[in-house]
């Protein structure tokens, strides 16, 4: 099969995959650093390359309710937002999951507002962590497209919505190198469309969304748990077919030299990049030295994490979202629940960066390495929780 | 159009059994809608009175699809709905003609859920959007809304010894979606179902959006015995305090003039919540009310015989 070769930013190929997803209907609201999709899925529609209906919503509480009404009517939906649109959506965020209807927002990590700025943390995905979404963070633009097509197929054959996200600006806005499929492969892949109910099938009516009391309540929201352990193996298998038919495989994470490394920094989206190139320098050095790259953090691939890390001796959680005088941030919290089950409870530190769009440099992540190697040598932790390049 | 007699003979598609009070008028609304729109109809309601009365899982009243997603929403929704009727038609996967209607209370509608009906009508969705209006948040123990009467009790605008009830006339609504130049806005009440059903079935077989303002009465929160709901529904049209008519492409029509303008204090004395308004101390209230309703009856005759 023929790949194109295209330069393309993490927008573009967003929009690149939702032209070839071709949906029902898609729903949506402006915002930067997203935008760029709705425009150019706007030009796609304008242009007759693809026959989507297309609802531009007054804002985007109605662009995800509308695509809850659109994907209960049967319809194959996805939509666009970031940071301040997806905190807007927030109550509907879990609507969708309750009523375990498969849309697809392709999102564009920027911090929240307050004060307001555009640029690129997690505290927006961080926020809905515990909607019932299914979470994919992507390093790079290659990344985002190709998690976009098989979030689509997950979320169908799962029954359960899914956000897939990009970094602001750093991977959205900057031009990289991007294989695309050919369209009626991505077709082929994410097959005929998969409902779990139909509306408009007025021969069966169906009421859907009903107040459900102490006595049922619990039991169905029980149900959607399970539904998302379930969506477990189905995100490895879908992963594992994308790799069969087009060449790189997907799974919960990615292991970059952690097979024996005694130090590893854990990341998500584009920092895992910068990390890779410092790890390479490191190893030169003779470090042992890796990183562990989360690409779903929802479901939380609690067991797999557990067995991939506790060789390690000394862990630092890169979290570029605050927990806000929790002890420190989403992606430690995990980590160190699931290592406090192992025989071997790795030392795990914090470095919380990059908040607002920060740069992280990798002398700051060298750093970090070096003060993992010191804990060991120590045999004691300074501070659990870092702050990583920002004025004290 | 269907007469009562044969509508009384269709099989109901909004079921009795429903959780809502005693003469609650705005679940026989929503039956007499059923009824019109028939089998082929998607509806979508926002939380509050009428979602929670018929749907408390597991039952349902509902023998038509229907979908709850929030309370601010509900015409969002329904622009979803149609959006993928349209597109599966135009994909030749749907051939059926499906009527979309979404519906929520005044609370629903006239706050929280203005800007969603605002988008969804300016899109020019081939929709309804049904408001039955009931002057409050009935759902939540009837707190104020801004399609509360001015000087009505509410348990946020009580009538206190200070301030006696709600300091502010209604949004007008109708007027508001009215100018939103869709093909077709009415105003309804529920006493003159010929109106009210036949105001549906033309919201149904225009295209594009339309939209129906019906006044609901509701006793728990108008203070009135259940049996009353639909004389007090009169009342509200013989005041002229709800005025029976339709803007059709723009073009305003009355179509319920009383011969003879009832006095508002007619309405007033019917109902408990506007009890404090009978004392000497509150009577330049009920004047202000009736001023009011009376500027707002001279405009709408202007228009209508102005044909504007
Ligand atoms: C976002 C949000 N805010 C508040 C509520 C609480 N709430 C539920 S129903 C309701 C009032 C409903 O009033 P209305 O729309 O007039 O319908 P009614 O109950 O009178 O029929 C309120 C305030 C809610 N469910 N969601
Ligand atoms: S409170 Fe009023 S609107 Fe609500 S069910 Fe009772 S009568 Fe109907
Ligand atoms: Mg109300």
């Amino acid at each position: 099969m023929e790949k194109i070769i295209m330069a393309k930013t993490g927008n573009e190929s967003m929009a690149e995959a939702m032209r070839q997803i071709n949906p029902d209907v898609v729903a949506a609201y402006p915002i930067t650093p997203a935008t760029e999709v709705v425009q150019i899925f706007s030009s796609f529609v304008a242009d007759g390359l693809v026959d989507t209906e297309l609802v531009l919503a007054e804002s985007e509480h109605s662009a995800l309710s509308a695509c809850v009404g659109a994907a209960a009517a049967g319809g194959r939906v996805m939509t666009s937002t970031a940071s301040q649109g997806l905190a807007l959506m927030h109550e509907v965020l879990f609507i969708a999951a309750g009523l375990r209807l498969p849309i697809v927002i392709c999102e564009v990590n920027r911090s929240l507002s307050g004060p307001i700025n555009i640029h690129c943390d997690h505290s927006d995905t961080m926020a809905s962590r515990d909607s019932g979404w299914i979470q994919i963070y992507s390093e790079n633009s290659q990344e985002a497209y190709d998690n976009t097509i098989q979030a689509m197929k997950i979320a169908e054959k799962a029954f359960l919505p899914a956000i897939v996200s990009v970094d602001a600006f750093i991977i959205s806005h900057s031009m990289e190198r991007l294989e695309v499929l050919p369209d009626n492969e991505v077709q082929k892949f994410i097959g005929e469309h998969k409902k779990p109910y139909d509306l408009l099938d007025v021969d069966n009516p169906i009421t859907l969304g009903g107040l459900d009391l102490q006595d049922f309540f619990f039991e169905h929201k029980r149900g959607e748990i399970e539904a998302m352990k379930e969506a477990k193996p189905i995100i490895i298998e879908v992963g594992k077919e994308y790799g069969e038919k087009f060449g790189t495989t997907y799974g919960f994470f990615e292991e970059y030299m952690m097979e024996d490394a005694d130090f590893a920094i854990i990341a998500l989206g584009s920092t895992a990049g910068t990390t890779k190139v410092v790890v390479d320098s490191l190893r030169k050095k003779g470090m042992k030295v890796g990183l562990f790259k989360i690409r779903v953090f929802r479901p939380f691939p609690f067991e797999e994490i557990k067995k991939a890390l506790e060789h390690i001796k000394v862990i630092a959680v890169l979290d570029r979202v605050d927990g806000m005088s929790s002890f420190g941030s989403p992606v430690f919290h995990e980590i160190r629940s699931c290592l406090y089950e192992s025989e071997t409870k790795p030392v795990i530190t914090n470095y919380i960066y990059g908040l607002g769009g920060r740069d992280i440099f990798p002398k700051e992540i060298e750093g970090v390495y070096k003060e993992l190697e010191e804990i060991a040598e120590k045999g004691k932790v300074k501070n659990l929780i870092n702050y990583l390049g920002v004025r004290e | 159009m269907a007469s009562l007699k044969q509508l009384s003979a269709e099989k109901d598609l909004f079921a009795s059994g429903h959780r809502a009070c005693a003469g609650c008028a705005a679940s026989i609304i929503l039956r007499q809608v059923a009824l019109v729109a028939g089998k082929n109809t998607v509806f979508v309601g926002a939380t509050g009175c009428m979602e929670v009365v018929s749907t408390i899982f597991p039952y349902t009243s509902w023998k038509v699809p229907f979908l709850h997603n929030a309370f601010e929403n509900s015409a969002a929704t329904g622009s979803g709905i149609e959006a993928t009727y349209r597109s599966l038609k135009k994909r030749g996967k749907i051939t059926k003609k499906i009527n979309v209607i979404s519906f929520g209370g005044d609370g629903g509608t006239y706050d929280i859920g203005f800007q969603s009906l605002s988008g969804a009508m300016e899109r020019r969705h081939d929709m309804l959007y049904l408001c039955y209006n009931n002057e409050a948040y009935m759902n939540t123990g009837i707190q104020r809304s801004s399609a509360t009467p001015f000087g009505a009790h509410t348990t946020t605008s009580p009538a206190g010894t200070v301030i006696p009830g709600k300091q502010q006339f209604p949004k007008d609504l109708t007027e508001a979606i009215a100018a939103h130049d869709i093909p077709y806005v009415a105003q309804a009440a529920p006493h003159n179902w010929a109106d009210f059903t036949k105001k549906v079935e033309k919201a149904l077989t225009i295209e594009g959006p339309a939209f129906i303002n019906i006044l609901s009465p509701c006793p728990l929160g108008w203070v009135y015995p259940p049996h009353l709901s639909i004389k007090i529904s009169k009342l509200a049209a013989e005041t002229c305090f709800w005025p029976i008519y339709e803007v059709e492409n723009g073009i305003h029509k009355i179509n319920f003039k009383p011969k003879e303008k009832k006095p508002l204090l007619e309405w007033i004395k019917s109902q408990g919540r506007f009890r404090h308004l009978l004392s000497e101390k509150n009577k330049h209230i009920v004047e202000e009310a009736q001023k009011e309703v009376n500027r707002k009856w001279d405009r709408l005759l202007k228009m209508a015989e102005a044909k504007i």
